[in-house]
């Protein structure tokens, strides 16, 4: 049997991020892809926030293959026949180094790919991983169209569904309560009619978030971003409540619709619809987390269930970018070590608790379970938008006094079981 | 109103290479169970459906790899592989 240092499974964020740092120490690592290429398989919605990863991967952005870095911040409320919209514009937002890009995963994964592969990486595409191999209980390999390979540790970076650690006795398939699956379509529209229609100079992007009607009072919601000279338009929908909702609905009929709202119809008009793609993302927050690290074995990325709902901000990305590097640093002290044992790899969680993704996680642990409350998907958009169009309503009779007609929108049971939900929040 | 292009359209600007087999396929006598109910509305791509007997059947051309009907119906109903590598959905934009 063959034999590396390292094989790392999947060439996604968390993959190639650990290639990057194990290659550039010298360590003989493979990364083995199922897809044509890096990204292939690969969706986001998506956004990166690059501030908290910066340093894990240094010197690598300025030439990063992004689209837009966003400036303008979108979250609209959707009812059956209103919207509430608010946009948040900053010049902060536009100053170098900018915080935060729009992103599309088969461009910047096969960049990502090529960093590692310059630094000493080995890429192998086209290769599903049948089987991990395990010897006493500890992980020594994997096998890969029929060839056996072996490695002091396999990292699973393959994804939300992760086979290898399931294969390798760590997890077992997830229930729908800790997963959402996402939608999106790339609509692709001239650069120039793309930033007059969203009020954009130069490479500056939105980010759009909606809620509401949409998702039919089913956890979730919508999402837009610009990119260069695209949109990535999408949504995303707690599984669970796909699945008891009643009346069900096909979930792909939800952004049919999504997409006819007269929110959405002027800013897609006449674009050309490039690619429908769709991903299971990992939901489950601090409680949805996999064992990261066992004999011979590490887990990263949405592998190990990092992907985080903060509430305005879905993330994932940077999560796998600071875990697939923070694996390889686990690497690195067992190779020192020459003990390639759980209790050794175990450094790996020891860096993750010191960074800030498992404070992330600590923090927002509270978030599954406050956003798991319909009345976000139904009630709140719904009220926020009839008592706007009360209030700007002008009829033939007098106009009713503000405060009666805030009033007549909020009921006192209605208060009440609101300042609960606030106090909820708070836990967020 | 835009007109509502048909799930076929949609994914016929995806990129799908050929597998040599089924990656996903229902397991034999599970073809009514409730479970599998869920795989109607949960699939992006709309591929599961009912038969005239009233069994769910799934044509794999279009699937997109998402995942979605192996975590709502579960692996008791499902043999649920990705496709060999070579083949399935590659994304251009992903």
């Amino acid at each position: 049997m063959d034999k590396f240092d390292v094989i790392i499974v999947g060439a996604g964020l968390a993959g190639l991020s650990a290639a990057y740092v194990l290659a550039k120490e010298g360590i003989e690592v493979v990364i083995i892809e199922r897809g044509d290429y890096p990204g292939a398989k690969n969706v986001t919605g998506g956004r990166l926030y690059v501030n908290p990863v910066r340093q894990y991967l240094p010197d690598i952005w300025d030439d990063a293959p992004l689209e837009r870095h966003v400036t303008n911040e979108m979250v609209t409320m959707m009812s059956p026949d209103n919207s509430v919209s608010m946009r948040f514009r900053s010049d902060k937002f536009d100053q170098k180094p900018y915080h935060s890009y729009t992103v599309l995963r088969a461009t910047f994964d096969r960049w990502l790919a090529a960093q590692a592969e310059k630094a000493g990486a080995m890429l192998v595409t086209k290769n599903r991983v049948d089987d991990v191999i395990k010897e006493q209980g500890k992980v020594i390999g994997v096998v890969t169209a029929g060839e056996e390979l072996g490695a002091d540790v396999v990292v699973a970076c393959d994804g939300v569904l992760s086979f290898v650690a399931e294969k390798a006795g760590m997890i077992v398939p997830g229930q729908p309560r800790n997963f959402a699956v996402g939608l999106k379509e790339v609509i692709e529209l001239p650069r120039t009619t793309l930033e007059d229609r969203f009020g954009l100079t130069g490479d500056e992007g939105v980010a759009q978030m909606f809620m509401g009607s949409l998702t039919q009072g089913r956890f979730g919601g919508g999402f837009l971003y610009t990119n260069k000279a695209s949109v990535s338009l999408g949504m995303v929908v707690g599984i669970r409540d796909l699945i008891e909702r009643k009346p069900g609905v096909e979930v792909h009929l939800l952004l049919d619709e999504f997409k006819e709202r007269p929110e959405i119809v002027p800013l897609i008009k006449g674009g050309e619809p490039v690619e429908y793609s769709a991903h299971v993302i990992p939901e489950g927050g601090l409680a949805g987390l996999t064992p990261l690290f066992g004999d011979g074995i590490l887990v990263a990325g949405d592998a190990a269930g990092f992907s985080l709902n903060m509430g305005i901000t879905v993330r994932g990305m940077e999560f796998a970018i600071a875990s697939g590097v923070m694996a390889a640093r686990a690497i690195i002290e067992a190779r020192a070590k020459n003990d390639f044992s759980a209790s050794t790899l175990s450094c790996y969680q020891q860096f993750l608790e010191n960074s800030f993704v498992m404070k992330d996680f600590r923090t927002f642990q509270h978030t599954p379970h406050v956003l798991d409350n319909s009345r976000f998907y139904g009630y709140y958009p719904q009220f926020a938008g009839k008592l706007l169009e009360d209030l700007y309503t002008v009829d033939s009779g007098p106009k009713a006094k503000i405060s009666d007609t805030i009033r007549k929108n909020l009921s006192l049971g209605e208060s009440l079981r609101m300042g609960k939900d606030l106090l909820g929040g708070l836990k967020i | 109103m835009s007109e509502r292009r048909s799930m076929k359209a949609k994914l016929g600007g995806n990129v799908f290479k050929p597998d040599r087999e089924r990656h996903i396929n229902i397991k034999p006598g599970f073809e009514k169970d409730a479970r599998l109910k869920a795989a109607l509305f949960v699939c992006p791509a709309g591929l599961y459906s009912l038969n005239e007997e009233d069994e769910v059947v799934l044509d794999i051309d279009g699937c997109l790899e998402c995942g979605t009907c192996r975590i709502a119906c579960g692996t008791e109903v499902l043999d649920w592989n990705y496709p060999n590598g070579e083949a399935g959905v590659q994304f251009r934009f992903g």
